[in-house]
């Protein structure tokens, strides 16, 4: 059942377009990871759909949650559903949290917009989300400011905070890049045990291919404002069918095991302003061919729930297509 | 000198620092290094890995002599770091060379990529006009960037060029020693991986000793032959790489470790702390620790570990860890729960 | 706590006595009071009579230390001009120039806030430019020129108001207009870019991702985060309050404390000129200690103290 569909989505800043047609669609209770590098768009994507962006980008394409169409729909039809259906944490606590309003009053804020408490009911409730994400005297942290906080303990005030609303979806914007490894490990480990309890869906945005792989269903690949490969997180990880996915994976160096040279992907992410003609990938691309300059290949979907843009697709994930051909010809 | 005498040796270095708690509070002292030894031989590399507030930076401006240690010696090629400012510490530093996460802060926005590579060899008198030429292009062709990226300004190149720019003017002096502080940590996984191997690469050419510090286990495994681990000011376990991150022994480590999160890993397999990154300012008493040790008995609340040798080049600072037997390996504390996992 | 005031405090009553020193010494070396009060004509042992009444035949270090040893008694000293005691000359200017300089404070603040506030939320629009547009002109056009050009325009062309004086209300119209106009224009500068900066901010997008509307992020969330360099500004402006007018009162010949200090300047009239610099430094100070402690009230980070962080 799908919660969430995005279709076509496209972004443009001042004319330059830096997201050309997303398509994705997210289950309930299901978690999706985003990854890419800086620049692929995988914020971008869920800012629009939220109509987060600053006013001077152009949105276009179609985002549904469960059938009704939330692009571009009036104010207080978004305000109830951000937070409320769909929230959304982001990548460094410390800054994400007001620094002059206390921690009562800003998860207090989300639990009168969407829960409608007020007074001592909202100060239980807030209680009790802050005991819920591991916030050691929660009675008396309450009334303490972020900057009171570790970073940790910031990242769970602003789960907490999403939790007020009861979300069918949480969106988590590279919620541990700015942690500690260890505290990081704890962070993801808070979400699961939640989305164990409360059956929530899960959007994870991150450019660390192993926080995603231990913590999502499925993964789409972005590169250059488009999904390059979508697959379950097992699959793409073992397996990677798309030039770059698989350069991605490669780029990251083991932590057990022979050591291995890393195979680096040569040159940069391209310039939105100025994409090579085709495949954006293929000026970095090791397989590329003359076809890869023609047009951006297609988001193709194949049989086991896979689906790539390139044109070596259906060599990689229908291994039968070579032998047809070759038949064929 | 003979290749197996040490070309870094640090004694028991410490940084300790007097801090207000607060605008009203006492000052208290906080020692961001406290104690740390480890020497680095010609063509080898040192990880250090640690989590914020570790000592790690501290340690590394240390050993470069930017910061000079409350206690403890750095000696360099077999001599004591002169006092900074000094033209024998000019001279040494010439050999000694570093590079920091931000380059964009390490390079001058006003110049050319070529003109801050010579800088060094301007400052350091090295070779005639014509010489300097040629070494800056060839300094910039080791790194992997054409002579007309040595025309460009910072902020005209991407962010894993300038890591390079940064490298080749570090390299102009053909130094002995370099530090890396988190290198690669403001890197695309993509870029980081050029970066890493060409520090390999450049490293195994020159033969450069160096000392690699980073919060990414994976990285420093990539790069380093030993490893120290740093928790609190103090190494806490310290070994060959790919054992230590194998067979990791002190607690922390196997945390570390565990929670290092790598595609097809289960995350069952997790050790999760509990607890808050330690605060220096606010050290625990005894195994600085043993508040987020699932192993901790009494004596390490009250006793300080010693880094102890165990055996097949491991040291570790734990004062459950066990020697290695014969041929094996030395090992931690366990639990029974842990053991069926 | 009780060290951060006194620190505060300290440091405030060392500022007012370095002002007062500097005064002290510019003024003694500048000219001869004597001959400015007495005129040059007076004859030389009325000079020197005037000279040893007021002290001034004393070494000046001597001078300095009566001086100060006066103050610590609460003695401000007397006027050379007419012997009454400075400090009541000022006092009974100041209720005059408050009768600027507080409505043109009420216009700074009533102009320049929401001006800067509008213009920041609708960044780039017509509206911003024009305030923009002011604003520079505001701040850049000198406040003797401006009080010029108003007289010009409505005294002089359309013969609406006085030109001068301190006669009934509409006297003060222009001189409050001149205050009020460049002050306006330097707070809406202000308080756009600080509230630019606070729409920037991560928490504001934290605000809108979690469902409040955007006025009332903009009420809860922004304007609370700008108010705390705003006050610094509008501090700065109650520090004014009574020498701040003294070109204008020149311009308009209205009788406040910048007149008096006007002409006790130009006469050498040393206890006035001092207490006035005095009066003026002490408020500038208070405001500056009130500034402190409105961040403090405004800025939690500030109360509680720097947390202890790790690098």
């Amino acid at each position: 059942m799908t919660l969430v569909a995005i279709e076509g989505l496209t972004v443009d800043f001042d004319g330059v377009r830096v997201l050309h047609g997303i398509d994705l669609h997210v289950g309930k209770g299901e978690a999706v990871g985003l990854v890419g590098e800086s620049g692929s768009g995988k914020s971008v994507t869920w800012l629009a759909a939220l109509g987060l962006l600053p006013g001077k980008a152009r949105v276009g394409g179609r985002v549904k949650l469960e059938g009704a169409d939330i692009l571009g729909a009036p104010d207080q039809t978004l305000d109830r559903i951000r937070g409320g259906r769909i929230a959304m944490i982001f990548q460094d606590p410390a800054s994400a949290l007001n620094p002059v309003l206390t921690i009562r009053r800003q998860i207090g804020e989300s639990l009168a917009l969407h829960r409608g408490l007020s007074g001592a009911a909202i100060k239980a409730e807030a209680r009790r989300l802050l005991d819920l994400v591991g916030i050691p005297d929660a009675e008396r942290r309450l009334s303490a400011y972020p900057h009171e906080f570790s970073g940790g303990q910031n990242q769970r005030i602003m789960i907490a905070m999403a939790l007020a609303g009861n979300p069918d979806l949480l969106v988590a914007d590279e919620p541990t890049t700015a942690l500690d490894a260890t505290i990081q490990a704890q962070i993801l480990d808070l979400i699961r045990d939640i989305r164990r309890e409360t059956g929530m869906a899960l959007v994870l945005i991150s450019h660390d291919l192993g926080v995603v792989a231990q913590t999502c269903d499925r993964v789409c690949v972005m590169y250059a404002g488009r999904i390059v490969e979508e697959a379950p997180a097992a699959v793409l990880f073992d397996d990677p069918a798309h030039p770059y996915a698989s350069g991605l994976i490669g780029a990251l160096p083991a932590i057990e095991g022979p050591r291995q040279r890393l195979s680096a992907i040569a040159g940069t992410v391209p310039d939105p302003r100025a994409l090579p003609p085709g495949c954006s990938f293929g000026p970095r691309c090791l397989h590329a061919t003359g076809a890869c300059t023609q047009a951006p290949p297609a988001l193709t979907t194949f049989g086991d729930g896979r689906r790539m843009a390139c044109v070596l697709a259906k060599y990689r994930l229908e291994p039968t297509a070579i032998a047809r051909e070759l038949v064929d010809a | 000198m003979s290749a197996t005498t040490p070309l870094v040796e640090v004694e028991a270095i410490a940084r300790r620092y007097t801090m207000k708690k607060g605008v009203f509070g006492a000052p208290i002292e906080v020692r961001a290094v406290d104690g740390v030894s480890f020497s680095i031989r010609r063509g080898e590399t040192l990880g250090i890995v640690g989590e914020s507030g570790s000592g790690k930076s501290t340690t590394g401006r240390m050993v470069l002599g930017l910061e000079m240690p409350d206690a403890g010696t750095v000696r360099f090629d077999g001599a004591a770091i002169p006092p900074i400012g000094g033209a024998e510490w000019r001279r040494q530093r010439a050999r000694m060379q570093m590079i920091f996460q931000d380059p964009l802060a390490a390079l001058d926005r006003r110049l050319p990529i070529a003109a801050q590579v010579r800088e060094p060899l301007d400052i350091h008198l090295i070779g005639n006009e014509a010489e300097r030429e040629a070494r800056v292009v060839e300094l910039l062709r080791d790194v992997g960037l054409s002579a007309d990226h040595g025309r460009r300004y910072p902020h005209e190149l991407s962010g894993g060029q300038r890591q390079r720019a940064v490298l080749a003017r570090a390299l102009a002096t053909r130094p002995d020693f370099l530090v890396c502080d988190e290198p690669v940590s403001a890197l695309d996984v993509s870029i980081q991986a050029q970066v890493v191997n060409q520090l390999i690469d450049i490293q195994a050419a020159l033969g450069l000793a160096m000392l690699f510090i980073s919060h990414d286990l994976r990285v420093v495994r990539q790069v380093s032959r030993r490893v120290g681990v740093m928790y609190l000011g103090r190494i806490v376990e310290e070994g060959d790489a790919d054992d230590l991150f194998a067979t990791p022994v002190h607690p922390y480590t196997r945390a570390l470790v565990s929670a290092a999160p790598h595609p097809g890993r289960k995350p069952t397999e997790r050790i999760v702390l509990t607890g808050d990154p330690p605060n220096p300012a606010d050290r625990p008493s005894g195994c600085a620790f043993h508040p987020r040790c699932a192993f901790a008995v009494a004596r390490c609340r009250v006793e300080s570990p010693v880094l102890a040798d165990l055996g097949a080049g491991r040291q570790v600072a734990c004062h459950l860890a066990s020697p290695a037997g014969a041929g094996g390996v030395p090992t931690g504390p366990k639990l029974p729960a842990l053991e069926v996992a | 706590m009780v060290y951060f005031i006194l620190s505060r405090i300290a440091r405030a009553v060392i500022t007012v006595a370095l002002v007062v020193t500097f005064a002290f010494v510019v003024l003694r070396l500048s000219g001869d009071p004597a001959l400015m009060i007495m005129g040059p004509e007076a004859p030389p042992e009325v000079l020197a009579a005037f000279r040893s009444a007021w002290g001034l035949d004393l070494p000046i270090w001597q001078q300095y230390f009566s001086y100060f040893g006066a103050i610590a008694q609460g003695e401000l000293g007397r006027s050379m001009r007419d012997g009454r005691p400075a400090i009541e000359l000022v006092l009974e200017r100041i209720p005059s120039t408050l009768a600027l300089t507080l409505p043109a404070l009420a216009m700074k603040v009533g102009i320049g806030l929401p001006a800067g506030i509008y213009a920041a939320l609708h960044r780039g629009g017509p509206i911003d430019r024009l305030v923009m547009t002011l604003a520079v002109a505001g701040f850049t056009v000198p406040s003797f020129v401006l009080g010029l050009v108003l007289v010009l325009v409505f005294s002089v062309m359309l013969g609406w108001l006085p030109s001068g004086g301190q006669d009934s209300w509409r006297h003060a119209i222009l001189p409050v207009l001149t205050l009020g106009i460049g002050g306006a224009a330097i707070l809406a500068r202000f308080t756009r870019s600080a509230m630019l900066e606070v729409l920037g901010q991560p928490y504001m997008r934290t605000a809108l991702a979690k469902g409040v509307p955007w006025h009332v992020a903009i009420r809860s969330h922004a304007l609370p985060n700008a108010a705390i360099p705003t006050v610094t500004i509008i501090g700065f402006m109650v520090g004014t309050l009574i020498a701040g007018a003294v070109v204008v009162e020149s311009v308009f010949s209205w009788p406040g404390v910048g007149r008096l200090l006007v002409v006790a300047v130009a006469n050498r009239d040393l206890a006035v000129v001092q207490c006035i610099l005095l009066l003026v430094a002490a408020t500038m100070v208070a405001s500056n200690l009130l500034v402190d402690f409105l961040y403090g009230y405004l800025d939690p980070r500030l109360r509680t103290g720097a947390r202890a962080g790790a690098h």
